[in-house]
């Protein structure tokens, strides 16, 4: 066996970690489209990662739907997956505190992970690449076609959002709630439908980021939690809240990941992403970015 | 909560101490007081997580890390340098105290949901360590010969023996707990729960009330863990992990977190559920916990402990 070069490892770290890292951002932007309208953390963010990879699976491979067609079906069911969660565990609390809030995203969470086990049993589940696993090799890095797959999503999620945001009177809408609620209600808003779109935006995101990464990882019940808490590193390493710093804070955390994985200890590979996570709250709560002020809290 | 009445102090007490003895004679649930030494372990945890959530309105998501912490202290400064076990629950106390205004002091002075991510990935940091670190800790397949406790030469090596000593320990918790709300710190808890920034213009110090409260609970944690250790005399990692932290929120919520009744009710009941009710569901008892959480935190946010006041509402209506 040939040896590999140093640089040529650093490279393979590099496009692996950033391909991890844009699945990280797209559930950090998931954790701030909720985030912005109700200030509650989505504790079952990464819940939709794991149902998107697995649904995918059972559509595909199961039911044998054309991949086109699977795509959407996940999508739209994990959407509503997303939708039911406003409305059942989120809506009905009566007294909503930010404790009761993380309680109740955190039994919902429970809920969806626990209804996968009863579904999709404990064993992991491969998905085909979305076109083909024929490797490209670039000086040396292989690249599978799927990781251009993630990387493309991830930029589409991301100019979608910013157009849906910028350009359309629904995306100026759910702004307008982020910014002050009880400003957009008396506009003529309606505040509740907002926070429903919010949770079905955050989980069809989450839907995209698991059945991209499938192929990739494999999925199973048990992955959506250590997905979620990765993500929200990532959305507060670039400032919770901020797109650009969710972006930015995804590929950094999978950077730090994957190469902390390749050249220190790769047992500790889960743990990088949150010692930075620790550090980022100790050292700059605000995030690199520095575009969120911890002052800004409205309600806590 | 201002007032600690007397009545269901003494009620408690009673039972606890006529326990083993009732069961003892009923074969039928002979081996409760086994359930019971893990309920007090329980306990132990939740009575100091439920005064940070009830009180400091702040909620942990990694207390399985300190209860670890508290564990391992005990398994390894026993088996590897065959120290006296009460000295290493207090060596484990002090680990746990630092690691607790490490960890608590910056997200503390932060509000919302900081406390609750920081300690989130705290958690599963020092999950990972107890995994990994396994020349110490003995890795995944965990770690045994984890001596017993004894003192002046009277042996904990019975159940009931056990029982006692965990509950002891307890009813000593609960109370130096009551010490705790009634002292400066837990009026300024208090006046910090009624409105943070009145409490703040009188000048209290709000990161430092809560820092205290985060601490004291994650002593203990620490010396429940120590308990869990020296009672099973053997430790592995997946009893110490997130989702262990997760059913020590479950328990509080429960039982309701805003009284150290609610922490103990929760705390007996989950045991009882877990060991003994739910047992047949297996690994699918989690989805009944997530229905029950859910249910919980919808239509009785006071927890258990609060039902009898709403159904007394109810009646008077």
């Amino acid at each position: 066996m040939e040896t590999i070069s140093a640089a040529s490892q650093l490279f393979q770290f590099i496009v692996t970690g950033l391909t991890v890292g844009a699945i990280y951002a797209m559930v950090a932007i998931g954790f701030n489209i909720i985030y912005n309208v109700t200030e509650i953390i989505n504790l079952a963010q990464g819940e939709f990662v794991m149902l998107g990879g697995l649904i995918m699976v059972f559509m595909h491979v199961t039911v044998g739907l054309p991949m086109i067609l699977a795509f959407v079906a996940t999508v739209l069911l994990v959407t509503l997956t997303g939708m039911l969660l406003d409305r059942l565990a989120i809506k009905p609390i009566r007294q909503p505190s930010v404790m009761t809030l993380i309680i109740a995203t955190i039994a919902a969470s429970i809920v969806i992970k626990g209804a996968a086990m009863l579904i999709w049993g404990k064993s992991p589940y491969d998905l085909p690449a979305f076109s083909g696993r024929t490797p490209i090799e670039l000086g040396g890095v292989v690249i599978q076609p799927q990781y251009l797959w993630v990387i493309g999503f991830l930029a589409v999620v991301t100019i979608g959002l910013t157009l849906f945001f910028n350009r359309t009177i629904l995306g100026k809408a759910m702004a307008a709630c982020a910014d002050n609620p009880d400003a957009a209600r008396l506009v003529g808003i309606n505040v509740q439908n907002m926070v429903l779109l919010s949770f079905a935006l955050s989980a069809a995101i989450g839907a995209i980021a698991g059945m991209t990464l499938t192929p990739i990882a494999l999925m199973d019940y048990d992955r959506g939690a250590m997905l979620a808490i990765k993500g929200f590193g990532a959305a507060i390493l670039g400032g919770l809240g901020s797109f650009s710093g969710a972006v930015l804070g995804g590929l950094l955390i999978g950077l730090i990941e994957s190469l902390g994985a390749g050249f220190l200890l790769s047992g500790y590979k889960d743990a990088y992403a949150l010692i930075v996570l620790l550090l980022v709250l100790f050292l700059r709560p605000s995030g690199i970015m520095g575009n969120f002020e911890v002052t800004k809290f409205k309600r806590f | 909560m201002l007032r600690i009445r007397k009545a269901p102090i003494g009620v408690g007490a009673l039972f606890i101490l006529l326990f083993p003895w009732v069961a003892g004679r009923l074969p039928v649930i002979e081996h409760y007081p086994d359930l019971m030494v893990f309920a007090g372990i329980y306990c132990l945890v939740t009575i100091g997580m439920s005064l940070l959530m009830g009180y400091a309105g702040q909620i942990s998501l990694g207390h399985a890390a300190f209860y670890g912490i508290g564990a391992y202290a005990s398994g390894i400064l026993t088996t590897h340098y065959n120290l006296n076990p009460w000295l290493c629950i207090l060596i484990g106390s002090a680990a746990a105290t630092a690691v607790a205004v490490f960890v608590g002091a910056p997200s503390l002075r932060l509000r919302g949901h900081y406390l609750a991510m920081a300690t989130l990935a705290f958690g599963i940091i020092v999950n990972i360590v107890f995994r990994e670190e396994a020349e110490w800790t003995g890795g995944p397949d965990g770690m045994g010969g984890i001596p017993g406790l004894d003192i002046f030469g009277f042996s904990f090596d019975s159940i009931h023996k056990y029982y006692y000593l965990v509950w002891i320990v307890v009813a000593i918790a609960f109370f130096f707990t009551i010490r705790l709300i009634q002292s400066p710190t837990g009026r300024a808890l208090r006046a910090i729960h009624a409105s943070e920034a009145a409490a703040s213009a009188m000048g209290i110090d709000i990161s430092r009330s809560k820092i205290v409260v985060f601490s004291f609970s994650a002593i203990l944690a620490s010396v429940a863990g120590s308990l869990y250790a020296h009672y099973m005399n053997f430790i592995n990692p997946s009893t110490f992990d997130t989702l262990f932290s997760i059913k020590l929120v479950i328990m509080i919520a429960l039982g309701g977190m805003h009284t150290i009744w609610g922490a103990v009710v929760g705390s007996v009941l989950f045991a009882f559920l877990s060991f003994e009710w739910l047992h047949q569901f297996g690994e699918y008892e989690i989805v009944v916990y997530g229905l029950v959480l859910m249910m919980v935190t919808i239509y009785l946010p006071e927890g258990l402990v609060g039902l009898p006041g709403r159904i007394a509402q109810r009646v008077r209506r």
